[in-house]
């Protein structure tokens, strides 16, 4: 039972940053209609920023906030550099320009600090201040941070005029120009908050995998599936799906398949959600009309 | 007697570019590629033709990503998987049941053919990008898959499978001209035979399905069948591609047939442009040069410091946008362009 | 001078034009409609106002020319448009809706005032304040579109066929608060309407579309009388 219970709760640990990404991917697609590939390689490329800051000697929370700073920057300047150019292009080109940057973040990484892995302190104490073995600090410390990062992004769109703003954007660009919202400047928002979430996730996973340039490829594949699981047009649900991913993750390794095919299971995950029940559990089913 | 026309003639048949016919000047081009192909291998050093061998088995790779997306309209992000599955299908083959390299070609591409189908066939239910997510997800998952300990009695786990070099069963050819010419052989038969598909019935339903699938299905093409069969060649022809590239790369690993190979040939297929055969030649050529020649103007600027190499994928990424911005039909479509600028008709 | 003048104006959609070069004024305080059938270019003239569609020819609104204006600016000066088929944003709630509304403007307390007005026009609507918007009757959407224009303290509200789909009992309601904003608020309106005979009884003004010209105008009282328009448009 405790082994169950153990895995369980380390599988919310990691899930609580599939979650982050999921909410990434959910928030971009909403705002535009495509999956953001390069999320991954942009979180990756948020925490060596990070791991820069704290190298030349900045406190973990400084480094944090300034990387988050600099994230929210950065993914507002990429929409509006890179994507907004291409606004109404076909699919394909969106695709390619995704894999394009997924491509230059990664390689600029490895040109800037190497291939070779890194440690990534953890900011939060090495012992908990009661007796568990059922989880570590760094783990509920992730749960922790993770919850209070989506308490504040719940707030933010549910409360403030930005926010329904925003949401607005998304769903009706054309009612939201007509009420005087500038959808342009809500994209690259939507961009710069969803870049922000991904580099908290980097942040929080590489103390456990080590940092390097191609840590995140795996983990974005669990966030996507953990978004396709919650459904694609609910944020909420891609949440919910991406603790579901740790979790079934742990299980499935532990019970079931071992930790070598963990890639695969997600793969199947992804396929048969997509197959069987396209919207996820908590999303909308999207009618193409003719 | 130029009025009473065949009704299926080519009407672009009777222009002209530098006075010469379009047909007549396709037909020119061709036969200096066929002589270029067939007779560069005899003067070049091996270095060189090893390259070119490499160049033809990207360009297969390509053009069977190319018939799937650039034909019939599905993405893939995947490819990566099916030139794997060919690659180990000959590599098993060669090393584990000691058949004769020559042999494993056709079994190679007959596994992938199924491959391809079978995953066509939940493909039929994905669209656009969700059928980029889900070979994505596939391009992620298979290194994992190829190491996995269970299969390991076949696959060699981590380490992979050597593959030797054939040696040349002709006395006057070497054997990397031998390899080349097997190759060119293989890639000559793949390529007309894309030509067959791409012009008959099968090519305009592929293309139908492409452009308006609901207007094709209403058109009585049976599009499932369609896409998924083209999955099918289109898996046929990368996993070839494949096997051929384990015998000229003498090895099989994991870690050879990682995500970024799929992006690779995504970029071959954008590069050279889509929907266009000779394209596939082009992003074969530019799939192994562009590296090359960025290392050199690496090297210049970085020395050789190995972390420099990686400005390379900067480069592509680079490059890659620039053609999405500014030549979003790739070569194929400049050349397109540069004729229909510069055609002209007969008497004009 | 005119609260909105247009000139010349010329509306493409690509290469097909919609608009050939139409000209009219809209003096302020007043209700003006654009009369026409299907595919006469009256929805292109509302959104070539709101910058919507590629024109060339002037547009000037409050003595400033906003023909070169990106939409959401053109809203800010003060034009709101209440589109064809409504426009709510329909996953979040009817009171949200009237937020966004106002979100062009910076006055705190006054928007919530104006909540209170808009719910006053439409008691309905206040009923249905935390329903989610797309959950609301066709009826009660088009009062909630109207509604959120009104959020914007606009000078001009623009409509588009706000009597389409809708029960002819509550577009005669409609219809009768749409005068009562006129009136009280003194918000200028331009209508444009397939119903003309609803169109002439609350309008001053009219002018009538006929493939991208303007064909007629004049008072609505002239216009109801004329020939052609009485066979054509009004069915007598």
């Amino acid at each position: 039972m405790d082994l169950f219970l153990q895995q369980t709760l380390d599988g919310l640990a990691t899930g609580a940053i599939y979650a982050s990404l999921a909410l990434a991917v959910v928030m971009i697609y909403q705002a535009i209609d495509h999956f953001n590939f390069a999320q991954g390689e942009m979180a990756m490329f948020s925490t060596f920023i990070a791991w820069q800051l704290i190298a030349w000697g900045a406190p973990y929370w400084l480094a944090f906030v300034v990387c988050l700073v600099i994230s929210f920057v950065g993914g507002m300047l990429i929409e509006r550099i890179v994507f907004a150019p291409i606004h109404n292009a076909p699919v394909l080109s969106h695709i390619v320009v995704f894999i394009a940057l997924t491509l230059i973040f990664n390689a600029f990484a490895g040109f800037i600090w190497e291939f070779t892995i890194k440690q990534f302190p953890s900011p939060f104490p090495s012992e908990l201040p009661f007796e568990t073995t059922l989880i570590g600090p760094h783990e509920l410390g992730v749960v922790g941070i993770t919850l209070v990062m989506l308490v504040l992004i719940y707030v933010f769109f549910r409360f403030t005029p930005v926010g329904l703003a925003m949401r607005a954007a998304a769903a009706n660009p054309v009612s939201a120009a007509l009420v005087g919202i500038s959808v342009k400047k809500m994209l690259a928002l939507g961009w710069g908050l969803a870049a922000t979430v991904g580099a908290v996730a980097g942040m929080m996973i590489a103390p456990k995998v080590y940092l390097e340039p191609n840590m995140m490829l795996g983990v974005l594949l669990y966030g996507f599936a953990g978004a396709v699981v919650g459904g694609l047009t609910s944020p909420g649900g891609a949440v919910i799906g991406g603790f579901l991913m740790g979790v079934l993750e742990n299980l499935a390794g532990t019970y079931v398949i071992g930790s070598d095919l963990k890639l695969t299971f997600a793969l199947v995950v992804i396929v048969a959600v997509l197959l069987f029940k396209p919207a996820g559990l908590f999303g909308r089913v999207v009618v193409q009309r003719v | 007697m130029n009025n009473v026309r065949n009704h299926r003639a080519n009407p672009a048949d009777s222009y002209e570019l530098f006075g010469v016919k379009l047909p007549q000047l396709r037909m020119i081009l061709l036969l200096i590629g066929i002589a270029l192909a067939l007779l560069l291998p005899l003067v070049l050093a091996n270095f060189a033709i090893f390259q070119m061998t490499q160049v033809l088995v990207y360009a297969i790779a390509v053009l069977g990503l190319n018939l799937l997306t650039g034909y019939n309209g599905q993405f893939s992000l995947g490819h990566s998987a099916f030139y794997a599955l060919g690659a180990y299908t000959t590599a098993i083959m060669i090393d584990r049941y000691d058949i004769a390299y020559y042999w494993t070609i056709i079994p190679a591409g007959l596994i992938c053919f199924i491959g391809g189908f079978l995953f066509g066939l939940p493909a039929l239910r994905l669209e656009g990008l969700y059928l980029a997510l889900a070979t994505f997800a596939l391009a992620v998952a298979m290194p994992q898959l190829l190491r996995y300990e269970h299969f390991e009695g076949f696959t060699g786990g981590v380490q992979g499978i050597d593959v030797f070099k054939p040696d040349s069963p002709l006395p006057m050819l070497n054997a990397d001209q031998w390899l080349y010419y097997f190759v060119l052989f293989w890639g000559a038969l793949l390529i007309i035979g894309a030509w067959n598909l791409v012009r008959g019935r099968t090519g305009r339903a592929m293309i139908a399905i492409r452009d308006n699938p609901i207007a094709a299905r209403t058109m009585g093409i049976n599009t499932a069948l369609y896409k998924s069969v083209t999955f099918g060649v289109s898996g046929l022809y990368t996993g070839i591609a494949g096997a051929l590239g384990a015998i000229v790369a003498e090895f099989v690993a994991p870690d050879s047939f990682t995500f970024f190979l799929s992006v690779w040939f995504l970029v071959g297929m954008v590069v050279g442009g889509l929907a266009s055969i000779p394209a596939a030649i082009a992003g074969g050529i530019f799939i192994l040069y562009m590296p090359n020649i960025s290392e050199e103007v690496i090297s210049i600027f970085f020395g050789n410091d190995p972390s420099a190499k990686a400005l390379i994928w900067v480069a592509f990424g680079l490059f890659l946008i620039f053609t999405v911005y500014v030549v979003p039909n790739g070569l194929a479509g400049l050349v397109r362009r540069f004729v229909i600028r510069y055609a002209t008709r007969r008497g004009d | 001078m005119a609260l909105l003048e247009v000139n010349n104006l010329v509306a493409s959609y690509g290469p097909i034009r919609a608009l050939h070069g139409i000209s009219f004024s809209l003096e302020e305080g007043s209700v003006t409609t654009i009369l026409g059938a299907n595919g006469a270019g009256k929805t292109t003239t509302l959104r070539s106002i709101c910058g919507m569609v590629s024109t060339e020819g002037a547009i000037s609104f409050a003595g400033q020319d906003i023909s070169r204006m990106p939409t959401e600016q053109i809203v800010r000066q003060g034009v709101a448009h209440v589109p064809e088929g409504r426009g709510t944003f329909t996953r979040v709630t009817t009171e949200e809706n009237l937020r966004l509304g106002s979100y062009a403007r910076k006055d705190r307390k006054a928007i919530e005032d104006d909540i209170e007005q808009v719910y006053s026009y439409f008691p309905r609507l206040k009923e249905r304040r935390d329903q989610q918007a797309g959950t609301l009757s066709g009826g009660e959407q088009q009062m909630l579109a109207v509604g959120r224009a009104l959020m914007l303290r606009p000078k001009l509200m623009l409509l588009d066929e706000p009597s389409f789909g809708l029960a002819p009992l509550i577009v005669e309601e409609l219809f009768g608060i749409l005068r009562r904003i006129n009136e009280q608020q003194k918000v200028s309106m331009l209508l444009v309407e397939q119903n003309a005979t609803l169109a002439l009884d609350l309008a001053n003004h009219a002018y009538l579309l006929e493939t991208g010209r303007v064909v007629l105008s004049g008072t609505s009282k002239e216009i109801a009388a004329d020939e052609t328009v009485r066979k054509s448009y009004l069915g007598y």
